[in-house]
């Protein structure tokens, strides 16, 4: 538990000053509509469910500014840039941006559900009171005129008995701009979750583009000032408190008190939202002019698998190592960018990725590359984007674990390394690397083991053998595999990738691994890296609670995720 | 767009909107909204389309993740065949469900999510898809002692004497690790954890 707090203090401390914003934003809206005397009359016809709409509405607001803010890429990485002198743990919140848009999300649906169900009530309860004809106060109120001849100091939207809420809410700004906004939030949402998200990129890509409808209709929402209050002017001449009760003698001369007059609300959502929507403008004008400088490919290589590996240039181009890249393919579809893991060294003079066919889109651009009779499709590339594995290089001692393709940030990084032992770069902070390669089938390793065997030569030719140790499992295997394997056990190279460390089958028991390391490097700081499954996350992140000791001088253990 | 399973998206907007339905029903029905009826009416509308949608259909290409417990209403579903199979009768099926919760401003919200889910099962249906239920794999009992039928009746052929002696003259010359008749190809560590 004490080793959970420490990895996660300052997630948990941002979560809980949003989540205390909220419930405060919530309270404080709630008791100014409950109990000012601006809208004691108001109070009269709704209810508290007035408070309760107003209350939601302005969480609403703090929520919707904050949506934008985390998928701006762009500046997250300047953030991440500048804050170098930052320590480790604040930057590394930097790479929850995801998880924090789907919490705001949530939050936004759960205020959304709130404010619909209390401006229901709110309808209802107008509707009843304009039909009212009991001499009342709510149904003298409703009566007030709509006339603007008589100053327009309504307070019952619904101007007349035979009018129902429907009429109302389809044809004022707010119920119509309301009804489109809760229909894009839902399709949005219906059309992100994971399951969607992961098997068909495209649907959740283009649907989710309705926050654009989102973010106009609300800006425009509340312009016509349903939400009526009492003038200062009225409140004045004849408050509330004096004149409630003699509401029957409003319209008597003697009388000192006036009929109330109202006046609407302003629109304040647009002010909320303004500076992110700049923000967010500024964010895809500078994606939209990265994409298009020119991109040259100056080599594509398939490799077994089906896994497509393209080298380019661009223009003023560079990264760090374990990067990420938008790429978008005119040709095969305009407005997609899909997200690839950069798998050169910052060192080499062109930058390349490695894709295999995860869907529609990779598959018809394998096909085009394909194809070697017509010209190279253009390719256009937003980025780089940091990541965790920008981290790798400020630990002692690294322990890097890929799952499948899942490999390729670590693949930079292994590249990078060889590339700083070449130039005998002393700078160099790693001491010890650990590389984990979890995968199913051995036609996937074929492109990763040149580098795998070029390091092993350099390795040995510079006398660090120990400076990288790497284990392959494969988790596909089967009985004639194991078989071939245990037959050819005296050979010095593994008969699947021609290594000299031989490739083990199933699944790395994590328990051994993470006390081995610990008690090599009892007084280390250990960075852990995955970009894999969330299962894995999960045992590898147990294992870094369990293997860290409490004495800050002593083993700790930082998972660091990738997430996408 | 070639492998966009439509049905798929279709179902889960199917399943929210069931929500949505059951949710403004209860508000109306609570409120003792005008026309209130059409709130109770929403709400049993509203818990049919969550039972029909929940179970998740089985994927074309790649495996499909269940939802939890969704096995007993896969059952249940299965048994109207293609009557739920067919994805123009759920297309239907669903903008009639959602005419009625039109009437009543609670549920019209939910009225749209249903016709838009409607409209999505329309195109799947059109691109030909099909709900197919996920059946359970059936566990493959490991076939323990299947093969072995009787104990064996002759000894197991050895090479003559003279080329028996070998292998024990090497062992004494070379002197080599492993001591005792049994040279195991694969070195066995015992491991006392």
């Amino acid at each position: 538990m004490g080793n959970w707090v420490v990895n996660h203090c300052f997630s948990v401390l941002f979560l809980a000053v949003w989540l205390g914003l909220n419930v405060f934003l919530f309270v404080d809206a709630f008791l100014k509509y409950e109990k000012a005397d601006k809208y004691y009359y108001t109070r009269k016809i709704l209810g508290s469910t007035l408070a309760c709409a107003r209350a939601s509405a302005l969480c609403l607001n703090f929520n919707s500014m904050l949506i934008l803010l985390p998928v701006c890429r762009n500046l997250l990485s300047f953030l991440r840039g500048t804050c170098s002198f930052c320590s480790r743990t604040l930057r590394k919140q930097l790479d929850h941006n995801l998880t924090f848009h789907k919490l705001v999300a949530y939050m936004i649906c759960l205020h959304t559900a709130i404010h619909i169900i209390a401006h229901l009530f709110n309808f209802d309860c107008y509707s009843r009171s304009r039909q009212a004809t009991d001499g009342s106060l709510a149904s003298i109120l409703s009566g007030l005129s709509h006339d603007e001849k008589k100053g327009g100091s309504w307070l019952n939207p619904i101007q007349s008995p035979n009018m129902t809420v429907e009429y109302v809410t389809f044809t004022s700004i707010a119920g119509l701009t309301g009804v489109i906004m809760t229909i894009a939030l839902i399709l949005m949402v219906t059309s992100a979750t994971e399951f969607i998200r992961r098997s068909y990129f495209e649907v959740f890509w283009y649907t989710h583009h309705l926050f654009i409808f989102y973010i106009l209709a609300l800006g425009i929402h509340g312009i016509g000032g349903i939400v009526r209050g009492q003038t200062e002017k009225s409140m004045n001449e004849s408050h509330p408190c004096k004149c409630a009760e003699s509401f029957e003698m409003w319209d008597d001369h003697d009388s000192h008190c006036r009929r109330p007059e109202f006046e609407g609300h302003p629109a304040e959502s647009w002010k909320w939202i303004l500076a992110p929507v700049i923000l967010y403008i500024c964010e895809r004008i500078l994606r939209f002019y990265r994409s298009q400088q020119k991109v040259v490919i100056t080599k594509v290589v398939m490799h077994p698998s089906k896994v497509l590996e393209l080298q380019m240039n661009k223009r003023g181009f560079s990264m760090e190592v374990g990067q990420y890249i938008f790429i978008n393919c005119p040709s095969i579809s305009l407005l997609e960018w899909h997200p690839f893991t950069l798998t050169s060294a910052p060192e080499e003079d062109f930058f390349s990725i490695h894709i295999r066919v995860a869907g529609d889109w990779t598959e018809n651009l394998i096909r085009a590359f394909e194809q070697q009779y017509s010209t190279i499709p253009r390719i256009e590339v937003d980025g780089p984007f940091g990541t965790a594995s920008e981290d790798v290089l400020q630990y002692e001692v690294a322990v890097l674990v890929g799952a499948g393709i899942g490999v390729t940030p670590f693949a930079s990084i292994l590249k990078s390394i060889w590339y700083k032992f070449q130039c005998a770069d002393h700078n160099l902070k790693t001491k010890k690397i650990y590389f984990y390669w979890i995968c199913r089938e051995t036609g996937a390793f074929s492109w990763f083991n040149d580098l795998l065997t070029s390091l092993e030569q350099e390795m040995e030719e510079l006398g660090k053998v120990d400076f990288l140790n790497y284990r392959l499992f494969l988790t596909g295997w089967d009985s004639n595999i194991v078989g071939h394997a245990a037959l050819n056990f005296d050979k010095a190279t593994d008969i699947l990738t021609g290594l000299k460390q031989k490739t083990s089958f199933g699944r790395p028991m994590w328990d051994n691994e993470f006390s081995k390391i610990a008690t090599s490097h009892p007084k280390s700081v250990v960075g852990v890296f995955l970009c894999g499954p969330q299962t894995l996350a999960k045992s590898l992140r147990k294992c870094c609670h369990r293997y860290s000791s409490l004495d800050p001088r002593k083993v700790q253990f930082y998972f660091n995720k990738e997430n996408f | 767009m070639g492998q966009i399973e439509w049905a798929m998206w279709a179902n889960e907007q199917a399943l929210a909107s069931g929500l949505i339905l059951i949710t403004g029903g209860i508000v109306a029905t609570a409120g003792h909204f005008t026309q209130w009826y059409f709130g109770a009416y929403s709400i049993v509308a509203g818990v049919f389309v969550c039972l029909l949608e929940y179970p998740r259909g089985k994927r074309k290409k790649g495996s499909t993740m269940e939802r939890c417990g969704q096995k007993y209403m896969t059952a249940v579903v299965k048994l109207f065949g293609p009557l739920t199979r067919n994805y123009y009768i759920r297309a239907i099926l669903h903008l009639l469900l959602s005419v009625p919760a039109g009437f009543l401003l609670a549920t019209i919200l939910g009225t749209a999510c249903l016709a838009i889910a409607s409209g999505i099962y329309l195109l799947a249906a059109v691109r030909g898809e099909q709900w197919t239920p996920i059946e359970p794999k059936p566990r493959e009992r490991p076939h323990v002692g299947g093969t072995i039928k009787q104990p064996p009746s002759n000894p197991p052929p050895r090479p003559p004497a003279e080329a028996r002696k070998k292998p024990s003259e090497e062992a004494e010359a070379a002197e080599g690790p492993s001591a005792g008749p049994q040279d195991n190809p694969i070195p066995v560590t015992d491991e006392i954890v």
